[in-house]
């Protein structure tokens, strides 16, 4: 037996000759104490599941079911703030990402991304608004080099400073319908009238000023705060959050449930569905992207893109036929002639189906088109199905009320 | 879990138990710990035939593909059909019910590269040690 992990576990562009130590989050020895399964991901020791409690599918289903916890410590933080005069910082961000940070309220967060003047991603980022001239930029850490040499680079012309925090902070995810209920039990904070993608700052496990915002990578109702990373202070945090969670029965979470997770909810990944070779309209991320916002990195050519139509789209695809689609396998039609590429693919714990996202011609793309997915030298059949795979369902203001009644 | 002795074993975790000429073949519970929760089993059929050290099936975990390599050569003689329906079994029973093929030996001769169970255990054990060093 010979197990390859799934793409996504694996850093794309190592080589051997230029190998360095991994790198390690803060929490790394509670991890491996913990027995943790550890995998590369993206040059970083990270956990991929946790037999002990359970492994993967025990974490997926307590993300959906209640809550779980993730150290994503390994993301990046890119502050840029005023230098000398007011709007400086604004109008660097408005320039590198696409959505329009002009719209953010203070305390408000926003999905965007970072392009290439071809209209392909650089990143994907969370542009958190932290004040009126003032933005945390949250981004993978994969492309953590990469994306803060361009923003120096592309703001350089703009009046603002640039910070690159991904070191000061302990990024934890707690995720599931019952993370509120467990971070209220560390913070002064009353949680309840933050909205979705919305953060405020306050005291949690007796530390001042802790950033928390309501985000996440799972499809799920969740926070994630950002602590200072000493050893000391990140171990005291997680031990607090297990215990604040214990009666929900909450266990750690690693990057295999995270990636099953955010499947389920189509929620993109840098390398898989968006790339240096994947724009803006082929992502399907129309929405994050506005054109009319000004002018930015990508804009020229989005708009010519845009005229010229797409030869590609994401799509959703469900197996109909036994076998699971993974990333990179090739989709082909009926005559076993190429029509596309899987980039991720996997069983769905929630739906126990074999799910995927593929880019496919428009022309395949319609609800219950049948595409075959090549598996091991052999099709089997799957049909385009909507998206996301997996929509939480969101309780209304009343019954909300009621339920905290 | 124990690794039964009479059983031989392969550096690529697969476990072999020969009685009368016909050979049971599994993967072994260091395997299924290190795939995690198995979802799919693809095996060949009846009368297709596996040459040692090449792969001969899949098992795949939610995360991960994995190829299957035959101990010995042979020719199949049953596949474990449960498998297809309740691939977890290999996760809770890999050393009995959840056999993954039976073959007829081609050469008995090639059972002496394998490992007994007190070496595969050796062999593992240092894995261990190399995972949390």
């Amino acid at each position: 037996m010979l197990v390859s992990i799934s793409a996504e576990f694996v850093e794309p562009t190592v080589d051997p000759s230029v190998i360095t130590e991994l790198r390690k989050t803060p929490l790394n020895a509670i991890h491996r104490r913990l027995g943790a399964k550890m995998v590369n991901f993206g040059g970083w020791d990270m956990p991929v599941e946790y037999p002990a409690t359970g492994g993967l599918v025990a974490e997926h289903k307590a993300v959906r079911g209640s809550v779980g916890v993730f150290d994503v410590s390994h993301m990046g933080d890119i502050r840029i703030s005023t230098a000398r005069s007011r709007g400086g910082a604004l109008s660097a961000v408005q320039h590198i990402t696409m959505n329009d940070a002009s719209k953010l309220a203070i305390g408000q967060a926003q999905y965007s991304a970072m392009l290439y003047p071809s209209g392909t991603f650089v990143d994907d980022v969370i542009v958190h608004r932290l004040g009126d001239d003032d933005f945390l930029l949250v981004i993978n850490a994969g492309t953590r080099e990469k994306d803060i040499n361009w923003v120096r680079e592309n703001t350089a012309s703009h009046d603002c400073k640039v910070e690159e925090l991904s070191d000061s902070y302990t990024q934890l995810a707690i995720q599931g319908p019952r993370a509120i209920d467990v971070l209220q039990k560390l913070t002064d904070v009353d949680l309840r009238p933050i909205k979705n993608y919305w953060f405020t700052h306050g005291t949690v496990c007796g530390l001042k000023n802790i950033l928390i915002a309501r985000t996440g990578y799972t499809g799920e109702d969740g926070f994630e705060i950002y602590v200072p990373s000493d050893v000391t202070t990140s171990e005291d945090v997680w031990a607090k959050v297990m215990e604040a969670g214990r009666e929900f029965g909450i266990i750690p979470c690693g990057l295999g449930a995270r990636n099953t997770l955010r499947l389920e909810a189509k929620m993109a990944l840098y390398g898989h569905e968006i790339s240096e070779n994947i724009n803006v309209w082929e992502a399907g991320l129309d929405r994050y992207c506005k054109m009319e916002k000004g002018n930015f990195i990508g804009r020229s050519e989005l708009q010519r893109a845009k005229d010229a139509g797409v030869t590609r789209t994401l799509v959703g695809l469900e197996m109909i036929e036994r076998g699971i689609a993974r990333d990179e396998y090739r989709c082909v039609n009926e005559e076993g002639e190429p029509v596309g590429i899987i980039t991720s693919g996997s069983p769905s714990p929630t739906l126990c189906k074999n799910i995927a996202l593929a880019y496919l011609p428009p022309s395949m793309s319609a609800l219950g088109t049948v595409v075959y997915v090549e598996i091991r030298n052999q099709k089997a059949k799957a049909q385009v199905v909507p998206t996301p795979f997996y929509k939480r369902a969101r309780k209304s203001t009343t019954q909300q009320f009621a339920s905290t009644v | 879990m124990t690794y039964p002795p009479s059983y031989r074993y392969t550096a690529q975790h697969e476990w072999i138990d020969v009685k009368d000429g016909v050979g049971t073949i599994g993967i072994t519970d260091y395997a299924q710990h290190e795939l995690g929760d198995v979802v799919f089993v693809e095996l060949p059929k009846p009368g297709a035939r596996v040459q040692a050290g090449k792969s001969f099936g899949n098992v795949e975990s939610v995360k991960a593909v994995s190829e299957i390599y035959a101990p010995v050569s042979g020719e199949v003689v049953e596949a474990n059909a449960d498998l297809e329906a309740t691939p977890e079994k290999l996760n809770s029973d890999p050393h009995k019910s959840a056999w993954l093929v039976r073959i007829k030996l081609a050469d008995q001769a090639e059972l002496a590269k394998l490992m007994d169970a007190k070496a595969y255990e050796a062999f593992i054990s240092e894995k261990n040690k190399e995972a949390s060093a």
